[in-house]
Parts: structure tokens; C-alpha cells; sequence
């Protein structure tokens, strides 16, 4: 892939097919962990950090692994279990080297594993056949859209919660459910910018 | 069957519902509702998960330590997965496509790891299978519910047939509509649940239903904090 596509592919993966509001994967953190902006931004960047790394890892295992093996279709179990191995590894990791950083993201990662967008970078990156590169940019520029949109939810539901007018049985889950409904309309609006 | 039974399996429709009440698995509720034939196979495919993983997992359950159940919990889901990967792809090529990416995801679906950890694990085999029947029926039911409104209202049609003489709002089947029809939804179901525990005259409001919590938390058994100061679901 050339560098046009690549930063195509980046700017795609951000605003058009924004894994949350196109794609529909991780509403599960989505709608759990935003309701306070700070904590919704430790979430977000722990799944940048994780889905970046995941996707190496889990194009490593497929091209050198499973291909040579003739072993594709065991992708779902040899992915699930590299991405928890690795969330693992992160979590003692960050524990040992960076306590700070630990401190702010380390609550979020046992979480993570869980978490369908990471599988579901993977799983794209190897449906769509990319390299080596183009599986990296794609997951950098899908969990950058996964921050930015977990992010402006936060925004939102915080100034939310401070409205008294929401009914009764819509407060919560329902009105965020419906506030991501109108991000996504919104978010519709990029659409054109990539042909 | 006795009564406990049968309220294992209502249990999963209606009162622990995984989409309306416990709120989890949202991912793929909101994914493949755009037609009501794609939300039934999905409910197919992940009642069959739940039910062959919770009986496994009961039947593992004494012999796994205590340490590393869930990486051992999440082996056999994803074995089960490739599996209904294998049949689908078999027998249902076209259901496959549609649902694309979200049917390896099954493994990271929450309800089936929620009940490998909540129920599988401390009951008997039978008792988990059958929890895996209600849940996945909830479950369902559920996205059958929801693909029902999406596809009627957003393509006029139900199971492809066309069903309605007013013009199809497309916003409805697209992404958007996902979640303002299953917000609504949920909505709707916890008016309903108020408006009965009023009338059997318990004082359950919405707020004290509100599923969010450390009771439907799967990371509850490692997390050491009170609901209070929790900084996930707070």
C-alpha cells in the first residue's frame, strides 16, 4: 500500500467507519464507562494501547503461525487467547515499569479482554488481507476513533446527568443509547470525505 | 419438571433478560438487528454457544482452579464458536456473510461469559444447560424483537416479505437507528416493569432496577471495590 492509501485508510478508520458508531464494536465499554469524562479518557487510551499491540501480535500468530500450519480456521481461539496472554503481559508489565501509568489504566485492562473491538481489529485486519503496515495504521486509526467517540460520549452524559427533564425509565442506559444514536447520525456526515 | 426449572429458563426471558435488564452483549444486538432474519440467527447461534459452553463448563468446574478459570472458560467458548462457525458456513452461507465478523466475536460476547462465570460454574450440568436455553432464548427473543421494528419500519418489510403501505424511513436500518430503536426500547421495558411492580404494589422504581452495578459486573469476583466506588459503572 502506498502512503496515500495508508492515510486514507487512517482517516477512514477514524471518521467513516468509526468502530463505534459504524461498526457497532465495544458498545459494551462504550455505554459502561462513559459516564464520567476522565475515566472514559484512561479507558479509551488503554484500548489504543492494547489494540495497536494486539494487532502486531495477532498478525504475527496468523501469517507466521496459522498459514504456515494450515491451521486458519483455529483464528478465533489462537486470537482470543494471544489478546488475553498480551492484556496479561501489559497489565504486570505496566506494574513493574511505569506505576503511574499502571495507576490510570491498569483498572481498565483486565476489562479489555473482553472487549469486542480488539478481537474485532484483528479479525478485520485479517478479512481484509492487510499487511503488515496497513494492519498497524487501521488499528491505531480505529482505536483513535474508539477515544475520540468514548470521549465526546462522556462530554455529553455529563451534561446529561444534570438535566432533571429525562423520564424516569430513559434515564441512564436508554438516553446514552439514544445520545450515541444522534453521534452516529452525525457521524454519518463523513461519509463523502472517502470515496 | 419441577418448578425450579422452569423458572431457571423464565428467568433468562423475562426477569434477567441480557439485552432489557442486564444490558449486556449490546455489540452484537446493535449489529445484526437491521432484519429480523439475521437477529434470529445470531439468537441461534449464540443459544447454541451458551448452552454447549455452560454445560461444559459445569461439567469442568470442579476440576479447574480457581486461578485461571477464565482463561480455561474462554478456550471452550472459543471452541464452540468455531464450531457454529464451521456449520454455519456449511449450512447457512448466505447467514454467514451477513453477519460477517460478529459470529467469531461471539467469544467476547458478555452473556456467555457472564454465565460461565455467574451460573455454569457453581451449578449442575443440567441446571446450566438449561440456564443457557433461557438466556439464549432471552436473548432471541430479543434481537428478533428489535430486528422486527428495524426491518418494518426501516425497509417495510418482515422476513423479506413486504408487510407496510407507508414509505420506509432508511435512517431506521442503518446505524443511527440501531441504537435510537433499542434506547427507546429499553425504555419502554422499564416503564413496563415500573407500571407492574406498582400495580403488584412492590415500590421498585426504575432507579432500583437500573441494571448497572456490581451484580451484573463480570468483573465483580476480581474487583475489590463496593459499588460505591466503583469507577467503571459509577
Amino acid at each position: 500500500m502506498s502512503m496515500t492509501e495508508l492515510f486514507l485508510l487512517f482517516v477512514s478508520s477514524i471518521f467513516v467507519h468509526n468502530i463505534l458508531l459504524s461498526r457497532f464494536l465495544g458498545c459494551c465499554p462504550f455505554m459502561g464507562v462513559s459516564s464520567k469524562l476522565k475515566t472514559a479518557q484512561g479507558m479509551g487510551a488503554a484500548v489504543v494501547f492494547v489494540i495497536v499491540l494486539a494487532s502486531l501480535m495477532t498478525w504475527l500468530t496468523y501469517n507466521y503461525l496459522l498459514v504456515p500450519l494450515h491451521l486458519e480456521y483455529l483464528y478465533t481461539l489462537s486470537f482470543i487467547l494471544v489478546i488475553a496472554a498480551l492484556v496479561q503481559f501489559v497489565e504486570l508489565a505496566l506494574k513493574k515499569l511505569n506505576p503511574v501509568l499502571y495507576k490510570s489504566l491498569g483498572i481498565f485492562l483486565p476489562l479489555i479482554t473482553t472487549n469486542c473491538a480488539v478481537l474485532g481489529v484483528a479479525v478485520l485486519n485479517m478479512n481484509e488481507g492487510y499487511g503488515l503496515a496497513a494492519s498497524l495504521v487501521n488499528a491505531f486509526g480505529s482505536s483513535l476513533g474508539f477515544l475520540l467517540a468514548i470521549s465526546l460520549m462522556a462530554g455529553i452524559r455529563e451534561r446529561i446527568e444534570e438535566n432533571d427533564g429525562i423520564p424516569d425509565s430513559l434515564q441512564g442506559l436508554p438516553m446514552a443509547l439514544i445520545t450515541a444514536g444522534l453521534m452516529s447520525i452525525a457521524f454519518m456526515g463523513f461519509t463523502g470525505i472517502i470515496k | 419438571m419441577s418448578q425450579s426449572k422452569v423458572k431457571i429458563i423464565t428467568n433468562g426471558i423475562l426477569s434477567e433478560n441480557p439485552t432489557f435488564v442486564q444490558c449486556i452483549g449490546l455489540c452484537p444486538t446493535l449489529a445484526v438487528t437491521s432484519s429480523v432474519a439475521n437477529g434470529l440467527g445470531m439468537g441461534i447461534a449464540a443459544t447454541f454457544v451458551l448452552i454447549a459452553s455452560n454445560a461444559v463448563i459445569s461439567l469442568l468446574r470442579k476440576m479447574v482452579p480457581d486461578e485461571v478459570r477464565i482463561p480455561i472458560f474462554i478456550v471452550v467458548i472459543a471452541g464452540f464458536v468455531t464450531v457454529i462457525e464451521f456449520l454455519m458456513k456449511g449450512f447457512a452461507p448466505e447467514l454467514n456473510k451477513s453477519l460477517g465478523i460478529f459470529i467469531p466475536l461471539i467469544v467476547v460476547n458478555c452473556i456467555i461469559l457472564a454465565r460461565a462465570e455467574a451460573f455454569a460454574s457453581k451449578n449442575g450440568v443440567f441446571a446450566s444447560a438449561l440456564d443457557g436455553v433461557g438466556m439464549g432464548l432471552g436473548f432471541t427473543i430479543a434481537l428478533m424483537f428489535l430486528g422486527s421494528i428495524r426491518e418494518i419500519f426501516g425497509a417495510g418489510t418482515w422476513f423479506g416479505n413486504p408487510v407496510v403501505s407507508f414509505e420506509p424511513a432508511l435512517l431506521v436500518v442503518l446505524a443511527p437507528g440501531g441504537f435510537i430503536v433499542l434506547g427507546c426500547c429499553m425504555g419502554a421495558f422499564r416503564a413496563i416493569q415500573a407500571r407492574a411492580a406498582k400495580l403488584r404494589g412492590l415500590g421498585a422504581t426504575p432507579a432500583e432496577a437500573r441494571p448497572m452495578g456490581c451484580g451484573s459486573c463480570i468483573m465483580a469476583k476480581f474487583c475489590q471495590k463496593t459499588e460505591s466506588d466503583c469507577e467503571v459503572n459509577s
